[in-house]
């Protein structure tokens, strides 16, 4: 069985992430938490340490050797992150800090010239707060009407009132994939019915871009939004991507350089897309950092990365439920097809941060906590969960720490 | 290495698992003082009577993790029938306690106060069993937890203070 599950992906796969060599607390470490940051691969860490031993040097108009490679290098890598989510032009992908920027940027720009006060939006109970306070901000300053997609008990979306809640909504801005249950939205269905009901659909894809092959037209998303750190990227580097006619017509965000075409006592001229977008010095080493990652993931195969994980998946809940039966409930979708490997649990009725603090002595690092998703927290009746998520370089053996380490927490809670 | 023993003392697990004055008092006459640790969903909620400038009674409500409900549960132990001032004198030591610069900054009374003379008998603080929390320093990121209740009576106090 193990051995069936590990061989979707080349076992090596552990091997290539230094950090993962590592132990904790006397333990091989146990890295579970790849929902809120992935281990880098040492192809990532090798280009930006290259790039800053070689070639560092700022982008753009440089006209000497070094400036010349830096800005190729920048430029091959948004080629790399295009060809990798299927988009249609490298110049429809803007650098962000962050999957949070990246949303503020459509919020701001497009939601700045787009939502007034008779306008309305539609969000899900399922969303992270990047999906949901810059909405809350801008809707304060516009009076706009913010409607919400209930979700099931299973944690899947309740599209039973979809129709209703789309009629006369301007965007449909929703979760590929939940940052808390794994649950996988059907995306294209949903962009279906909200361009049926005239209004454009915004897709956080930060859970969804790492872990699937991921196409932006087969999705029919208008905007997407997603973050490097998730997908063996270095922190500091995000991404919106758009359709270019919707970057063409909407506002910069931030103003500075880089940004314009010209710049008068009376104004500015501002640049082309997506450059129009990228106000100041990029993160050059991030975004190097992100072209090989890409790269890399290409390299296993997304889709041999996605069979992992669903195989993986399956071990877990397996594992979990065989070895502690009645003691463990995992939220989200039984069936791993329609889910990510992202296990969010209740143990007996044991704290996550004590859950979480004692599986750490064991070197398993778990998350404690709302996830960042407080309405969705309220929704499942709890104020926290404890969480492991799997990536491509977890296997069987990952699983199998995680459920004994968590006799360590039945032996000390236990009544 | 700080081991789990040292976090997970008997005395705070018993406290966890059979909290001591767990409930909620009418308001008014009593008063009311909520806290939340927003990184972590940790909630208390403390409902206390005051005669004069006395606690008389103290009842503790919430959820939370383990070291936020046993500390909760075992400052609700030693404060009931203490003055104000002496809570206070309580708190600074007890947070004193929890700071991590504690050992550096000698945070054991060294800066001596009319508070601390309040629970201090010839300059030794008397923690008695709130001591059992002190593994919590090796735990930075506990340490709110454990705090919460403190300052939540804190804040309470100095409303009731304020109120008149």
């Amino acid at each position: 069985m193990s051995a069936a599950v590990d061989a979707a992906v080349d076992t090596a796969v552990k091997a290539q992430f230094p950090l993962l060599q590592r132990s904790v607390h006397g333990h091989p470490i146990v890295y579970l938490d790849s929902a809120a940051s992935s281990q880098k691969p040492a192809a990532v860490l090798d280009a930006m340490d290259d790039y800053y031993r070689t070639i560092n040097a700022n982008v753009h108009r440089g006209a000497y050797e070094i400036a010349a490679a830096a800005t190729e290098r920048m430029e091959s890598a948004r080629a790399d992150i295009a060809r990798f989510i299927s988009a249609p032009s490298a110049n429809e992908i803007v650098f962000t800090k962050n999957a949070t920027e990246s949303m503020n940027l459509v919020a701001r720009s497009w939601g700045g010239s787009n939502l007034g006060s008779a306008d309305a939006i539609v969000l899900t109970e399922m969303e992270h707060h990047a999906n949901i306070v810059p909405w809350h901000i801008l809707a304060a300053e516009r009076g706009f009407e913010i409607r919400w997609i209930p979700i099931t008990d299973d944690g899947c979306l309740d599209l039973t009132d979809l129709d209703r809640l789309l009629d006369g909504a301007k965007l449909l801005s929703v979760t590929a994939m939940s940052n808390v249950l794994g649950t996988l939205n059907p995306i294209p269905r949903l962009a279906a019915a909200a361009h049926d009901a005239g209004a454009l659909i915004s897709v956080d894809a930060s859970q969804y871009v790492p872990h699937l092959p991921t196409d932006v037209g087969a999705l029919g998303a208008d905007f997407m939004v997603f973050t490097g750190h998730k997908m063996c990227g270095p922190t500091g580097v995000g991404v919106l991507w758009a359709r270019s006619e919707l970057l063409e017509a909407m506002p910069p965000f931030l103003g500075g350089g880089e940004m314009i075409l010209d710049v008068t006592k009376e104004g500015f001229k501002p640049n082309e897309i997506p450059h129009k977008f990228e106000a100041g010095t990029p993160p050059i080493a991030e975004i190097v950092g992100l072209g090989a990652a890409v790269r890399y993931l290409e390299g296993l195969g997304m889709d041999a990365v996605r069979a992992h994980e669903v195989s993986l998946t399956g071990y877990a809940l397996r594992t979990l439920t065989d070895r502690h039966g009645d003691d463990i409930t995992v939220h989200g979708p039984s069936e791993p097809a329609q889910r990510g490997g992202v296990l969010s649990f209740v143990y007996r009725d044991v704290h996550p941060h004590d859950i979480s603090q004692v599986l750490d002595q064991s070197g398993v690092c778990v998350r404690a906590g709302h996830h960042c998703a407080k309405p969705l927290m309220r929704c499942l009746g709890v104020s926290a969960t404890t969480r492991a998520s799997l990536y491509v370089y977890n296997d069987t053996s990952d699983v199998d720490s995680l459920a004994e380490a968590l006799d360590e927490v039945g032996a000390l809670f236990g009544r | 290495m700080a081991g789990l023993e040292d976090l997970y003392r008997e005395i705070i697990l018993d406290h966890y698992r059979n909290p001591r004055n767990r409930g909620e008092l009418e308001c008014p006459p009593a008063h009311r003082s909520e806290g939340f640790n927003p990184l972590c969903g940790d909630e208390v909620v403390l409902t206390f009577e005051m005669d004069g400038d006395t606690v008389t009674d103290l009842r503790v409500g919430g959820q939370g993790c383990s070291i936020s409900q046993a500390s909760a549960s075992m400052m609700s132990s030693a404060v009931i029938g203490k003055s104000a001032i002496e809570i206070r004198g309580l708190t600074r030591a007890f947070k004193a306690m929890m700071s991590i610069y504690e050992e550096s900054i000698g945070g054991d009374g060294s800066e001596a106060t009319d508070e601390d003379a309040a629970t201090s008998n010839g300059g030794v603080l008397r923690l008695g069993d709130l001591e059992a929390l002190r593994g919590v320093v090796k735990f930075p990121v506990r340490i709110k937890c454990a705090t919460l209740g403190w300052n939540t009576l804190a804040s309470g106090l100095d409303e009731t203070a304020g109120a008149g």
